[in-house]
């Protein structure tokens, strides 16, 4: 008895060594590519859109004959909104699979969850999602906005166009509302904006009982000077946020409320009739009407044979930085990881909003500046456009810590964090690598 | 009663077959890892060494957790919240490791506090950068917050599902209040990119080994002491707690006291836990204390078989085990089979897998004269 | 509203009909401006129009304001009527085809702000007292001196009490920010507004005071301090209010637990998705009533709650049937199989709907607010307050006064002696866990209507659900219900002072030390059954 019981325990100790490693056929004629995206638990909310918008891009490029001559295969894995997760299925998509590349993340946590896992296999990741900035590694391409590509061209334009005088920052507490707040704090102050006229404040996640900070909201825009709010409410508490909005009769001619995090996804969720005018700033919005965005739409309704998906920022995020890896590989000749991220830097594709977004030394892209305001369908009417592209700033100018650092990752500076005033390349530090 | 019949007790049946397997992975994944080409079917990676050191560590966390439920019936929701302190006063120590190497090249204050425009580091921060005072507060600060839970909580004679609400009520307050990002703890993205313990890098191989052996010995230990725990004198009184409270108590024993003590011991081995697992999944963050996390333990325990030590070690490997394959195996599906897989065990393993085992064992061997120390049959509500 | 539009309807025809008048040269040009496409000369249009005095004025704004003013590529501006069919701005004559590709005029917030104040000065005296009072609330925003004409005579005129106030609240804003205006006519609406005494009153307030002459600032003053006090009494009423409302939700979100866990004992985790299964009914009927039947939306909460009940209670006894039934006597295991059956819920639901928050609107008498002496009430928190006191009476009558509530008490008191007596117990238990499960999917059903409804809903009410029957004594309803209203008003006390985060950890610290004190909770069943 004691021999099976001992066999068991052997068995099921051992299976990981032996299950886990048990490497697909090392098939030659394929190029895997992974996909890093929370499939259940909070963030399925957000993320299973991305997993299925990379699906079609696959398929679509398997269409188009693959690339360098081999079928593209998805490797779907489910981190679960679990960062730790997160590390492991990285470590496992890299190791175990052997993706030439991985489409992932959304929060930030995960993205610090990945980094050294990715930096240490060598992999390549695509970051997809607006963040606070403030990183910039070899290993992990931003193709989401950084601050100032969305958060600083909103409040001008609510300053030149609503004349607004006096700022709620509104946040869920975590460290993208937190920095994108200091450096919109920086940079209203430095645009004469006193502090008595700026209110920040933070709520938990998931926060879902907003009647007193509407109404705290309502007391601090009632001051005489017209207010704004800029929210940096993570996704789960938008919609009881708005809901209590409407429900409290805050019009968006009286306080217009500018969000960073809302797009057409999240508007699925809310009945948007009483929030017209309320804003958004993003880089991409569906009613962008360019033909790239109409065939991408239509193509995505084919794709997940339903009429009323929505397309949004994040997705486009993912177009824009599939097409560049494939780019990327197509220049290098190989997926190998040094030479494809040689080759991004610099490759320009066409976005979805009728121009060419091209990857910087600094791993993060450029893209134009939406404004747009909802409208009665839940979709945005673009009411503002920087007339040009605006470059990813990586380390922003507004915070005391990073306004010299900068990040090239051409040869030979090759150095995420190069602090021009030492001139070091800071993040190594006396200790060399 | 000397002390013999106590260690031969620890290393009768199954306790002797787990520390068995125990040495054996100990020995033999590391001289895998090592020597065996990378082609051989037996050959382990480097990442499945952490993974299996990830798997370990919450064995033990789920041991603490059957020590106080299965031996002691106190049945903590709240344990998660002893596994994240005990990682985060390791994180905290991984954090002051990195030194000048942040990306702003602060000689001190990690990342987020730089950015964030933090001047100088907390005070709870100072100590953390040498080792043996981390190593320390892995202990003390799960240890002190449990001994003080629990001087409370048990004195007052809460007990049964109250006391599961509210160690519940304790990690999800915990939570929250980590998730602030003025407690200068991180917040939401917690404390992460470690570079060195001890000056060997987090991410060598050798290290990874090392972390991994380390944390084979540690959960080896943890079922020493709990084991010592449970065979002693002052064991067979924790379960007359368990099993009629109020009995032992008109029995003239301090029912708090043991109580306490088990509480206080079994956070300690939870925060040693969490320390070990920090440094090999590489972050810590608050949602480590979420209750989901902490009610998720209780099912390992549940699974592997409440009140056999050895099963609680078990049911954490097999459930995480289950979880990692199938999140890659079955994306989209792998709650149904989760789920149902906790549904199964309720429904027809009620004893878990050890417990279930041993009955099995039981009625083979007519003879046996020791019963196994199974799960009463009234639980301890 | 859709009387309003009515309205604007018969308007927009009696003007139609009117003998065509020739556009002004201004209004042409007002109409050049915003057929530009550009937003400052749209807006610039619009008050250009609202100034001319045309009268065409109206109809051009209202169409501009419902989105049915286009610019065809022949840059002529047109119109199109609610129910289709064109008609050119400028003339209002009707066009015998449609315009080529004409695309609508867009709006920015502040075009939507002329069009607002645009339209306040010109249906000050409309026959519509809905209108009137929207009227005079854009020109008290506005504060636009030109309407102070029309406003006079619109006192003048108005016979409906209240509105009269509002417009001459609206006066008094004029006159107060009017440099023109005497001494005297300041102080007379210094008056006036103290009276209003909000916020906005408040702001004016302060504003006169900062700037007008000293006797205007010494009324101004005193006035700020009256203003001010009342406000402050009513803040406190306000935090009542929403801890009231908070307090309900809690109440609704724990009550079905307080059967399956503080009745029958069973350690629910899967009640969450019981509540997520009842906002996800709702979602379904008003799917079907959107495609179906969209006139009767108002009627699909209604429709919702015994159907959210029924979908609930059904699958809670399946639940019960399948699983729990197996389980009684070994309450902490029913932890572990509800907790798998959670995972399996969350992911169906996830399977069947897609991980995306769904959309559950508001039926009419849900939306909107009104004042209650200055405390702003939202009729959807009232309504829910309304619905979970309701909940909980039907709740307890239905315990208290009925042979199945006297059966269910009766087994979880006694389960041996119940079942001596000839009641049923297997029965009882389905059905009790089935009462449990209908009454969460009920909380569902108002929950959809202030929450998200994904697969998560569930997840983020569960432990706040436990602590609320904690608190309040397992076992005892009333308890509960004491506990949900305790906590939600505790906790909005406690949220202007330290924060929403500090606020809940505080109150979960209290939660801890009382638990302490009163180791059974509130409200502590007496007796020996307890000591089991």
């Amino acid at each position: 008895m004691r021999n099976r019981f001992q066999k068991i325990l052997a068995t099921l100790a051992t299976a990981a060594t032996i299950a886990l490693p048990a490497a697909g056929a090392s098939a030659q004629d394929v190029i895997k590519v992974g996909i890093l995206h929370s499939l259940s638990g909070t963030m399925a909310i957000s993320e299973t859109t991305l997993k299925d918008v990379m699906l079609m891009l696959i398929e679509e490029q398997n269409k188009k004959g693959g690339l360098l001559g081999k079928k593209l295969e998805a490797v779907v894995v489910d981190p679960a909104s679990n960062w730790p997760l997160f590390a492991e299925k990285a470590r496992e998509l890299i190791t175990k699979d052997k993706v030439a590349a991985t489409f992932g993340c959304w929060t930030s946590v995960s993205r610090k969850s990945v980094l050294p896992v990715f930096e240490e296999l060598n992999g390549i990741l695509f970051y997809p999602v607006q963040y606070e900035g403030e990183e910039s590694s070899r290993n992990i391409f931003y193709t989401g906005a950084a601050p100032n590509q969305q958060a600083i061209p909103a409040v001008d334009y609510l300053m030149e166009n609503e004349g607004v005088e006096r700022w709620v920052l509104e946040g869920t507490d975590y460290v993208y509302p937190r920095t994108t707040n200091k450096i919109l704090e920086a940079y209203l102050k430095a645009k004469g904006v006193k502090d008595e006229d700026i209110s920040v404040n933070y709520t938990p996640f998931g926060h879902s009982d907003w009647q007193t900070r509407v109404a705290d909201i309502k007391k601090f825009g009632s001051g005489g000077k017209k207010t704004a709010v800029v929210s940096t409410i993570n996704g789960d508490a938008n919609v009881p946020f708005y809901k209590e909005l409407a429900n409290q009769g805050i019009k968006a001619t009286d306080i217009p409320v500018v969000a960073f995090s809302v797009g057409e996804e999240e508007l699925a969720g809310i009945d948007t009739k009483p929030l017209v005018g309320h804003l958004a700033a993003w880089n991409y919005f569906q009613s962008v009407d360019t033909a790239e965005n109409n065939d991408f739409i239509a193509k995505w309704k084919a794709f997940t044979k339903n009429d009323k998906r929505v397309t949004n920022d994040p997705m486009e995020a993912h177009v824009i930085g599939f097409n560049m890896w494939v780019k990327a590989v197509e220049k290098a000749g190989s997926t190998d990881p040094d030479a494809v991220i040689d080759a991004l830097i610099g490759v320009s594709v066409p976005n979805l909003s009728g121009g060419y977004s091209t990857m910087m030394p600094n791993h993060h892209i450029t893209k134009p500046v939406l404004i747009g305001e909802i409208q009665e369908d839940g979709q945005f009417s673009v009411v503002s456009q920087t007339p040009g592209l605006v470059v990813g700033d990586e380390w922003s100018d507004y915070l005391d810590g990073s306004k010299d650092l900068i990040a090239d990752w051409r040869a030979p500076l090759s150095c995420g964090n190069f602090n021009a005033k030492t001139g070091k390349c800071g993040g190594q530090g006396p200790v060399a690598q | 009663m000397t002390r013999r019949p106590i260690l031969l007790a620890m290393l009768d049946g199954k306790g002797a077959i787990f520390l068995g397997v125990l040495a054996a992975l100990a020995v033999l994944v590391p001289l895998s890892n090592l020597f065996l080409p990378e082609t051989s079917p037996l050959h382990v990676p480097t990442y499945a060494v952490s993974l299996l050191g990830k798997y370990l560590s919450y064995a033990l966390l789920a041991l603490a957790l059957d020590l106080v439920w299965g031996y002691c019936g106190i049945l903590s929701l709240g344990h998660g919240a002893f596994f994240a302190l005990g990682g985060y006063a390791m994180g905290m120590y991984l954090m002051r490791q990195i030194g000048p190497r942040g990306v702003y090249g602060h000689p001190v204050l990690p990342d987020f506090m730089v950015f964030l425009n933090w001047q100088e580091l907390p005070w709870y921060w100072s100590g953390f950068d040498i080792f043996p005072f981390a190593a320390l507060m892995v202990l003390a600060v799960p240890g002190l917050l449990a001994f003080v839970f629990g001087w409370l909580a048990f004195r007052s004679r809460v007990t049964g599902v109250y006391l599961s609400i509210i160690t519940q009520a304790m990690t999800f307050a915990l939570m929250l209040a980590f998730f602030r990002n003025d407690m200068g703890l991180g917040g939401n993205n917690g404390l992460t990119d470690f570079k060195d313990i001890l000056g060997f890098s987090v991410q060598a191989q050798g290290t990874r080994l090392a972390l991994f052996v380390a944390t084979v010995i540690a959960l080896a230990l943890g079922y020493g002491v709990a084991r010592y725990m449970v065979t002693s004198t002052y064991g067979k009184v924790l379960v007359a707690i368990r099993d009629a409270e109020s009995r032992t108590r008109f029995l003239g024993y301090r029912v708090e006291h043991y109580k306490l003590v088990a509480f206080t011991v079994s956070a300690m081995m939870a925060g040693v836990a969490g320390a070990l697992y920090v440094p090999q999944v590489g972050i810590i963050n608050p949602s480590e204390f979420s209750p989901a996390n902490s009610i998720e333990a209780v099912v390992w325990v549940a699974v592997g078989g409440r009140g056999t030590l050895v099963g609680a070690a078990l049911g954490a490997v097999v459930v995480n085990m289950a979880k990692s394959w199938l999140t890659g195996a079955l994306p989209e599906l792998w709650l149904f089979a989760l789920g149902a897989l906790f549904i199964v065990v309720t429904l027809y393993l009620p004893k878990g897998i050890v417990g279930t085992l041993a009955e099995w064992r039981e009625k083979r061997q007519a003879t046996a004269t020791a019963k196994p120390a199974g799960i009463a049959a009234e639980a301890a509500e | 509203m859709p009387r309003l539009l009515c309205l604007l309807l018969a308007l927009a025809c009696g003007l139609l009909a009117a003998p065509v008048r020739a556009a002004p040269a201004d209004a042409g040009e007002a109409l050049t401006l915003i057929a530009s496409g550009r937003f400052p000369d749209i807006e610039k249009g619009v008050d250009l129009l609202a100034r001319s005095g045309d009268a065409r004025t109206q109809a051009i704004i209202e169409a501009l304001r419902d989105g049915r003013l286009a610019v065809a590529a022949d840059k002529r501006v047109v119109i199109e009527g609610a129910n289709g069919g064109w008609s050119d701005a400028a003339t209002g004559e009707a066009l015998a085809e449609a315009p080529p590709s004409p695309k609508a005029v867009r709006l920015n917030n502040r075009i939507r702000r002329a069009v607002e104040a645009a339209l306040g000065a010109l249906t000050l005296m409309a026959p519509d007292a809905a209108a009137r009072r929207q009227a005079a609330e854009a020109v008290f925003r506005s504060r636009d001196a030109t309407a102070l004409a029309t406003l006079d005579e619109a006192i003048a005129r108005e016979e409906v009490a209240g509105i009269r106030r509002l417009m001459g609240e609206a006066r008094a804003a004029i006159l107060l920010g009017d440099a023109g205006a005497s001494d005297l006519q300041k102080i007379e609406a210094v008056d006036i507004l103290a009276t209003r005494a909000d916020q906005d009153a408040l702001a004016l307030l302060r504003a006169a005071a900062a700037q007008g002459s000293p006797t205007v600032r010494e009324a101004a003053e005193g006035a700020i301090t009256a203003v001010e006090r009342r406000l402050a009494v009513l803040s406190m009423l306000q935090n009542v209010w929403y801890g009231l409302s908070l307090g309900s939700v809690l109440l609704l979100a724990a009550i079905g637990l307080a059967i399956t866990f503080g009745v029958m004992g069973i350690i629910n985790m899967a009640h969450g998705e019981m509540v997520m299964i009842g906002a996800y009914t709702t979602f379904v009927i008003q799917e079907l009533a959107r495609t179906h039947a969209p006139g009767l939306f108002d009627w699909t909460l209604p429709v919702a709650i015994p159907m959210a009940f029924l979908v609930a209670a059904l699958v809670g006894a399946a639940i019960e049937r399948g699983i729990i039934r197996h389980l009684y006597g070994r309450p902490l295991e029913t932890l572990l199989a509800t907790w798998g059956v959670s995972l399996i819920l969350q992911q169906a639901v996830r399977s069947l709907f897609g991980p995306s928050n769904r959309e559950v609107g508001a039926p009419s008498y849900m939306a909107g607010a009104f004042d209650l002496g200055g405390l702003t009430i939202t009729y959807g928190r009232l309504w829910i307050v309304v619905f979970s006191l309701a909940v909980f009476a039907a709740l307890i009558v239905a315990l208290k006064a009925t042979s199945f509530g006297l059966k269910i008490r009766a087994v979880t008191q006694n389960r041996r002696m119940a079942a001596s007596m000839g009641i049923r117990t297997p029965w009882v238990d389905t059905m009790a866990f089935a009462l449990g499960s209908g009454i969460a999917g009920v909380a569902g059903v108002a929950l959809s209507q202030i929450d998200n409804v994904s697969p998560n809903l569930g997840q983020s009410y569960i432990v706040d659900s436990f602590m609320v029957v904690v608190f309040g004594g397992v076992g005892n309803l009333w308890g509960t219900l004491v506990s949900a209203l305790t906590l939600g008003i505790a906790n909005k006390f406690l949220e202007p002072f330290a924060g929403a985060v500090l606020g809940k950890i505080l109150l979960l610290v209290f939660l801890i030390l009382f638990i302490q004190k009163r180791p059974r909770g509130l409200f502590a069943l007496k007796g020996r059954a307890v000591e089991a």
